[in-house]
C-alpha cells in the first residue's frame, strides 16, 4: 500500500487532536510521511471534532475526498461523512455510541469497565482496534504510546488499547517502509524552533487561533530553548512591548491572527518609523471580524502587506509547508535585524495547526544575517544616514552618545524635527534601505518551481496550497509556480519562472484571487481564478475536479 | 550593576540641544528641571551612570521631554509608552527606566496598560504630566477634568466625572504611588527620586500647570497640603488618602507618598534564561527528539 487515509472523529472534549496525532505518529514510525487536517468548529464541548491522517511514501500536505480507515466514536461521525466512505472503507466504531454502523465495533464502553479506565482512554481502545485492523504490530503501538502518553497514564492506555486492539480483526497490512522516523511536528511548531534557530531571545503573544499554539510551545519550552514568552494585555500592549524588547537589544517576535493584526498596525507603523526591528507570525482564518474562527482562509495578503499608516519597507514571506516553515522564521527574523523592518511570515490554520513529518535537513542551511552595528568609536546616532540605508545599532546603557528612537520625523541623532530637507532625507534613507534589502533578496529563492518543468500551463498559488497544487498538477501535466517572498515582491524570479507560460491559473483559499490581483499589480496576467473560500482547504480530489473544468 | 560606582556624565549635558517649543509658564519646565536635577543626584550619590536610564514618551506636549532631556530615549506613541517601557525594562533589568505620560495620552488612550502594568508590578517609573486637559491638540477635556469643564469638544460643559488616578493605581497594586504639584519643586525632586529608586512599579501624578488651556495655580495653590505622618505600607490609609480630593471639589489636596511597598517584580522569573549553555541548533534538535 502506497498511501493511506484514516479519519477520527468525535465530539469535541474527547481529545480527537490527541488521537490524531497519535495515528499519525505511528504510521510515521512505519516510515510514512504524514500530513493531518483537523477540524473543529470553535467549541470547548461537543459539536463534531474530526482529523484526517494521510500517509504516504512521498512528503503530501493535503487530504484526500474519502478514506481508507474511519474511526468514528459517535454516530454523528458516520452520519456526517457518508460520502467519504467507500464499500471497502474499513470502519472501526465504539459500539456503545454508534448505534448503525457496518464494520469493526468496539465495546469501548465494557472495556473500560472493565479496565477501570477513565473516559479520557476511550480512544486508546479505538486507536488499538485500528492498529488490529490496519495489521500494525502491536509493539510499534506501545513504542508510540511511551512517547505520547504521560508515563502515569501509560500502563491504564495500554491496557485498553490491548483490549482494542485484540476486539478487531486484522483486514489489511500496512507495509513497514523501513526508514527512520521524522518528528510530526505542526506548523507553529516549526516556526517556533526556526524563530529560536534565527536568534529568538523573546517571544510575545496575546492568544488568538491559529497562532495561540506557537505561543503555547514555546512557554511549554522556554527553558529548553532559552527564550522568555510574555502574554501582555493585549495585541497593542504585545507590539509595544515587542518593540521595547527590540529597542533594548532583545529579538523579538509576535503571533497573531488578522483580528490581532488589526490591533498590530499602530505599532507596525511605530517599528516602520521607528526603524525598530520585529517579527511577525500570521497565522490567517476566515474574516472579515471574528469570522470563522478556527477555520483556513488566505485572505489577509494586501492587509499584510499594506498596514501601516505610511512608506516603509518591510519583509512578507509566506512558507508553504514545515521545511520552509522552519528556514524562513530564522531568516525573516534575521533579516528584520539586519534591516531593522517589521518581517512578517504569513501563513494559515492549514499550515500552522496542521501536522506535518518534519525533516529538518531538507529545511537547508539557515544563512548568517548578522545586524550592522555602531562601531562605538564615533558619537552614536540612531539614524546615520548611510549608503546602502541601514544606520548601525547600539543599544544601552553600551552606546558612545544616547540611543534616541523616535515615532516622529527625526533627524541623524533622533530628534524630532519638521525641516523639509530632514524629512525628506529621512524618507530617501529609509527607501534607500528597502533597496539593499531587495537586492540581497535577489540571493533567495523567492520563487519556487514544481510539477511539469517546460508545461505551458501554470497553477499558481500560495502558502499551504502548495501541497494540493503539486499532487493536482501532476496529474494533468502542469507546472505549479509560487512566490514565497511577497516583499518585496521578487519580480525578476517571477519573471523567469514564468517563461513559456502561456496560460495562468491561480488556486487560493478566498474570494477574491489576492496573489492574482498582486501579481497584476506586477504587471502578470493570470488568465482563471480556482478559489475556495468556505473555511476548508482544497483536498486533492477536489481540486482535481476544479481544475478538470478549467484544464479540460 | 558592577560599574555603578563611576559617576556616568556630568549632568551639565542633560539638556540636548533640541528647540524647547513649550509656552512659557508651563508646568512641563518644573517637571523637566527636577528630572534632570534628580537623575544628576542619583548618578552623583548612587552611582547609577547615566546611560543606564532610558525615558520612553507618549504623545502630548510632555512627549517633547524624550528630545530635551540628553539621555537614551523612545519617543513613542499616544497611550503607548508603558508596554513599550515595560519591554525595554525586560530586556535588559540592569536600566532604570522611566515612562512620562500626559493624562490624555495615559488614563484615556492607554488606559488597559497603565492598569495591566501596576498590577504586574512592572519595574519602571510612570509620570503622569497630568493638566487634566489636552494641550497639543488645543484644550479638550481628559478623562481628570472637573466635573463641568468647558473644553473645545464640550462648550457646554463635561457631564462625566474624573477619575482618581491614585485610587485607580492603588486597586491596581501599583507598589508606589506619589503626587506631585509643578509649583512645588523640591518635594517634586525628591519623588522623582523616591519613584525611580523603587523597586517595582512606580506611579507619580504630577498636577501640572497648562499656562494656555487650563491654569489651575491658583486653586491649587489654595489646596495643597505634604502628607505627613502617614504609614505608607498601609494600603487602607494610603486610599484613604487618595480619596480625600476627588478631582473637582475644594477640599485639600495632599502631595507626598501615599504607598511604598516591596513586592515581587515582573520579569524576574526570566532572569535565569540569560544563561544560555548550548547551541541554539543543538536546543532545537533536542526539542525536536520529544516530536519524533
Ligand atoms: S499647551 Fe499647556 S501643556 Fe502644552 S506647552 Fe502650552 S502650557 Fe504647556
Amino acid at each position: 500500500m502506497r498511501e493511506c487515509s484514516v479519519m477520527i472523529g468525535g465530539k469535541a472534549g474527547e481529545g480527537i487532536n490527541t488521537a490524531g496525532l497519535t495515528i499519525a505518529s505511528l504510521f510515521n514510525h512505519l516510515g510514512y510521511r504524514v500530513y493531518m487536517y483537523f477540524d473543529y468548529p470553535s467549541l470547548i464541548r461537543g459539536g463534531h471534532n474530526f482529523a484526517v491522517i494521510r500517509a504516504a511514501e512521498e512528503k503530501i500536505g493535503a487530504t484526500r475526498d474519502t478514506f481508507d480507515i474511519l474511526l468514528a466514536l459517535d454516530q454523528n461521525c458516520i452520519d456526517r461523512h457518508t460520502e467519504a466512505i467507500r464499500d471497502d472503507t474499513i470502519v472501526v466504531y465504539d459500539s456503545y455510541q454508534v448505534v448503525n454502523a457496518t464494520g469493526h465495533p468496539i465495546d469501548v464502553d465494557r472495556i473500560l469497565k472493565e479496565e477501570n479506565a477513565p473516559q479520557i482512554t476511550k480512544n486508546s481502545a479505538i486507536i488499538g482496534g485500528f492498529c488490529k485492523a490496519a495489521g500494525i504490530a502491536w509493539e510499534i503501538l506501545t513504542d508510540v504510546f511511551k512517547t505520547t502518553v504521560p508515563e502515569k497514564y501509560l500502563d491504564v492506555n495500554l491496557r485498553v488499547a490491548r483490549r482494542g486492539y485484540d476486539a478487531a480483526p486484522e483486514v489489511i497490512r500496512i507495509e513497514p517502509l523501513g526508514r527512520p522516523t521524522l518528528p510530526v511536528l505542526t506548523g507553529n511548531q516549526a516556526a517556533g524552533l526556526g524563530l529560536v534557530r534565527g536568534g529568538l531571545d523573546t517571544l510575545v503573544a496575546y492568544p488568538m487561533t491559529p497562532t495561540s499554539n506557537l505561543l503555547h510551545f514555546l512557554a511549554e519550552h522556554a527553558d529548553d530553548l532559552s527564550v522568555k514568552v510574555i502574554h501582555p494585555e493585549n495585541e497593542i500592549g504585545v507590539m509595544l512591548m515587542a518593540l521595547g524588547l527590540a529597542y533594548a537589544g532583545n529579538k523579538t517576535a509576535v503571533c497573531t491572527s488578522g483580528g490581532g493584526f488589526c490591533l498590530m498596525t499602530e505599532g507596525l507603523s511605530l517599528a516602520g518609523m521607528s526603524e525598530t526591528p520585529v517579527t511577525i507570525v500570521l497565522g490567517q482564518r476566515p474574516g472579515p471580524s471574528t469570522g470563522v474562527p478556527t477555520y483556513t482562509s488566505q485572505a489577509d495578503l494586501h492587509f499584510v502587506l499594506n498596514a501601516g499608516q505610511g512608506e516603509f519597507p518591510r519583509f512578507v514571506v509566506v512558507p508553504g509547508d514545515l521545511e520552509e516553515m522552519y528556514y524562513w522564521s530564522a531568516v525573516a527574523l534575521g533579516l528584520a535585524w539586519k534591516y531593522q523592518i517589521p518581517s512578517i511570515i504569513l501563513t494559515d490554520k492549514t499550515l500552522a495547526e496542521g501536522g506535518y513529518t518534519f525533516d529538518i535537513d531538507a529545511s537547508g542551511a539557515i544563512p548568517e544575517l548578522p545586524p550592522v552595528f555602531a562601531d562605538g568609536v564615533k558619537p552614536y546616532r540612531r539614524y546615520a544616514a548611510t549608503e546602502d540605508g541601514i544606520s548601525p545599532l547600539a543599544f544601552p546603557p553600551e552606546s558612545t552618545a544616547p540611543v534616541k528612537a523616535n515615532s516622529y520625523a527625526h533627524d541623524e541623532a533622533g530628534f524630532t524635527t519638521e525641516k523639509a530637507e530632514l524629512v525628506a532625507g529621512m524618507q530617501e534613507k529609509v527607501l534607500r534601505k528597502a533597496e539593499s534589502l531587495h537586492r540581497e533578496l535577489e540571493t533567495f529563492r523567492g520563487v519556487e518551481v514544481a510539477g511539469v518543468a517546460g508545461a505551458g500551463i501554470a497553477l499558481v498559488c500560495w502558502g499551504s496550497e502548495k501541497a494540493a497544487c503539486i499532487e493536482a498538477a501532476a496529474r494533468f501535466g502542469v507546472k505549479v509556480v509560487r512566490p514565497l517572498i511577497f516583499a518585496p515582491f521578487p519580480v525578476r524570479q517571477w519573471r523567469e519562472a514564468m517563461l513559456g507560460v502561456h496560460r495562468v491559473i491561480a488556486v487560493e483559499n478566498n474570494a477574491t484571487g489576492q496573489l492574482a490581483r498582486l501579481l497584476r499589480q506586477n504587471g502578470f496576467w493570470v488568465d482563471e481564478l480556482v478559489l475556495k473560500y468556505d473555511g476548508r482547504p482544497f483536498s486533492v480530489d477536489e481540486l482535481e475536479r476544479r481544475l478538470a473544468e478549467v484544464i479540460g | 550593576m558592577s560599574n555603578e560606582k563611576t559617576a556616568g556624565k556630568p549632568a551639565g549635558n542633560l539638556i540636548s540641544p533640541a528647540e524647547n517649543t513649550w509656552c512659557p509658564g508651563c508646568g512641563n519646565f518644573s517637571i523637566e528641571h527636577m528630572m534632570k536635577s534628580a537623575l544628576a543626584e542619583l548618578a552623583e550619590s548612587k552611582g547609577i551612570p547615566l546611560e543606564k536610564f532610558v525615558i520612553v514618551g507618549g504623545i502630548g506636549c510632555h512627549g517633547k521631554l524624550t528630545d530635551y532631556l540628553n539621555v537614551n530615549s523612545f519617543y513613542a506613541i499616544h497611550g503607548r509608552a508603558i508596554p513599550l517601557a515595560t519591554g525595554i525594562k525586560l530586556a535588559n533589568p540592569d536600566l532604570h527606566v522611566i515612562c512620562f505620560v500626559g493624562d490624555g495620552d495615559t488614563y484615556a488612550e492607554g488606559l488597559d496598560h497603565l492598569v495591566f502594568a501596576a498590577k504586574r508590578n512592572a519595574d519602571i517609573t510612570v509620570i503622569v504630566h497630568d493638566n487634566r486637559v489636552y494641550g497639543l491638540t488645543t484644550g479638550q477635556y481628559t478623562p481628570t477634568s472637573p466635573y463641568g469643564f468647558k473644553g473645545r469638544s464640550t462648550p457646554d460643559g463635561i457631564t462625566e466625572r474624573p477619575i482618581n488616578p491614585l485610587e485607580l493605581m492603588l486597586v491596581s497594586g501599583a507598589t508606589f504611588v506619589s503626587r506631585g504639584y509643578t509649583k512645588k519643586l523640591k518635594p517634586l525632586k525628591q519623588t522623582f527620586k523616591d519613584a525611580i529608586l523603587h523597586e517595582g512599579f512606580s506611579f507619580v501624578e504630577v498636577l501640572q500647570i497648562c499656562a494656555t488651556y487650563f491654569n489651575l495655580t491658583d486653586c491649587y495653590n489654595d489646596q495643597v497640603y505634604d502628607l505627613e505622618g502617614i504609614d505608607t505600607t498601609d494600603f487602607d490609609q494610603a486610599l484613604a488618602k487618595a480619596r480625600e480630593w476627588d478631582y473637582t471639589s475644594l477640599a485639600r489636596i495632599p502631595l507626598g507618598t501615599f504607598y511604598d511597598r516591596k513586592m515581587p517584580v515582573f520579569g524576574e522569573k526570566f532572569r535565569h534564561l540569560e544563561k544560555r549553555t548550548r547551541s541554539r541548533d543543538e536546543a532545537v534538535r533536542a526539542v525536536l527528539e520529544e516530536y519524533r
